[in-house]
């Protein structure tokens, strides 16, 4: 992982970094807590995914607006504080969208505050960089972070409950694979997309090795 | 950053001054407090209006037919109107049909289930002296397991006429209102638990039987005055 110390420019990869090659939680694993716990359906990702980005944002850009003006002995504090601030306004918003969607994510909007990859990327990036590669950077990690919870969602929905976004998906006698939304069924399928991520990855190294041995043997 | 020499990370943290630091964390706690309060105050009646229209919807679904409703507080001297009375008491809502009839009485109840209390909201029908119908307002049971309480289409058919008589002096109910073993139902006062959640699904019939057992005589008693609210509204 790479920790830029220079101020970046904006370039595709500054985006591109949180969905790939950065991607908090199939390359990164932060934020398991969320991961695992909030991921029983897709609906519950997506939101999830979505009230995190918010926070992700609006964090961010207020610690890069502010960074040249906070000493790094307060810096923890700080970072909490704002962090604290938008889970707030999040968690008031959620309940004056939709109850049930309030009632659904519990207690974990609540411990978003805690979410590691939001204090990171304070720490790591948005204190160090410009206001705009900040939001760019952070709105990929935000849709790297959305995009995962969904592939977990999904597939423990699916499997789990027999529906994706609530809608059924067999017939009435299907017999619904039940422990894919509890608990357990988060660690299987976290590691399922593990295995299928990091085997992919790796696969195009060695895809790419090969093309670099072939062409400097060809040259 | 991790070339820094020591003397010159000495040298940065000198130069930090309190006065940076303390007007550092006031800005933001400043903004903070700012943000938060704003943030309360935008959405808090939207909220409110989003929590009475849970309960209203609740409540039309529980109470079969139920087009308007009032609500009482049952008191130690009996059920009188919620708005003319300061006393604490149970919470009730009458529903009543198009023509002002009393179709029914709601009231939420609540026992510890699985995970974390169950709060639900059922009807009382005293045409029949049974429940007619609960709707789950707020429960952590395990989804796929415990949460078919909400869902479960066989475990909802307990409650479409689930006997709650009296007994003969009035005290009580004539049947407790007891679950039990998932297709073993034979009285019309049994709930059928649903096979693999017994936990919740005794939570639901003993919160219902604890709270029919002191509510029920209640409405059946000052039942005239229920149905004359009815009447006077419309
Ligand atoms: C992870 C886990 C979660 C459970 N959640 C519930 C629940 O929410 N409600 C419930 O009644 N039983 C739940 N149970 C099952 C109960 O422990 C118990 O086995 C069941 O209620 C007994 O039902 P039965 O008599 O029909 O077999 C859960 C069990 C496990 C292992």
């Amino acid at each position: 992982m790479k920790l830029p110390d220079q101020e970046e420019k904006i370039t595709p990869d500054t985006f591109l970094r949180g969905l790939w090659e950065e991607n908090p939680v199939f390359v990164m694993l932060l934020g398991m807590c969320p991961v695992l716990a909030v991921t029983n359906s897709a609906i519950n990702a997506l939101a999830m995914g979505l009230a995190t980005t918010f926070v992700l944002l609006c964090s961010s850009s207020l610690v890069s607006l502010f960074r040249k003006l906070i000493p790094k002995q307060v810096r923890i504090a700080t970072y909490i504080v704002i962090i604290a601030t938008f889970v707030t306004i999040v968690d008031y918003s959620i309940q004056a969208i939709s109850l049930d969607l309030y009632n659904a994510l519990g207690a974990f909007i609540q411990l978003i505050v805690v979410n590691c990859m939001i204090l990171g990327r304070a720490e790591a990036y948005a204190s160090k960089q410009r206001l705009g590669a900040t939001i760019v950077n952070g709105l990929g990690m935000g849709v790297g972070f959305t995009i995962a919870l969904l592939c977990l969602g999904s597939v423990r929905e699916i499997l789990g409950a027999g529906s994706l976004f609530g809608f059924p998906l067999f017939a009435e006698n299907f017999q619904p694979w039940v422990v894919m939304i509890l608990p357990p069924g988060g660690f299987f399928v976290l590691g399922g997309w593990l295995l299928l991520f990091n085997g992919y990855r790796q696969y195009r190294e060695r895809k790419l090795m090969e093309q670099q041995g072939a062409s400097a043997r060809g040259s | 950053m991790n070339q820094t020499s020591a003397s010159q990370t000495q040298a940065l943290v000198a130069a930090t001054s309190s006065f940076a630091m303390l007007r550092t964390l006031s800005l933001v706690a400043g903004l903070s407090g700012l943000l938060v309060v704003l943030a309360y105050q935008i959405t808090l009646p939207l909220i409110e209006e989003n929590k009475r229209i849970a309960i209203e919807r609740a409540l039309f679904k529980v109470i079969p037919g139920a087009v308007s409703r009032r609500d009482f507080i049952v008191t130690a001297q009996g059920i009188v109107p919620a708005d003319d009375s300061s006393g604490d008491g149970k919470l009730i809502y009458a529903g009543y049909d198009e023509q002002g009839r009393l179709s029914g009485v709601a009231l939420e109840a609540a026992a510890q289930g699985y995970q974390d209390v169950i709060r639900l909201l059922y009807s009382f029908d005293p045409a029949c002296q049974c429940i007619r119908g609960i709707q789950v307002l707020k429960m952590a049971e395990t989804p796929g397991i415990g949460d078919k309480i909400a869902k479960d289409p066989q475990f909802q058919e307990n409650f479409v006429e689930l006997d709650a008589r009296l007994n003969t002096d009035a005290s009580g109910l004539a049947n407790d209102i007891l679950m039990v073993k998932h297709g073993t139902r034979s009285e019309p006062w049994q709930i059928d638990a649903i096979s693999g959640a017994t936990i919740s699904s005794r939570a639901v019939a003993r919160m219902l039987n604890d709270s029919a057992q002191q509510i029920v005589p209640k409405i059946m008693a000052d039942l005239d005055r229920l149905q004359d609210a009815g009447r006077g509204a419309e």
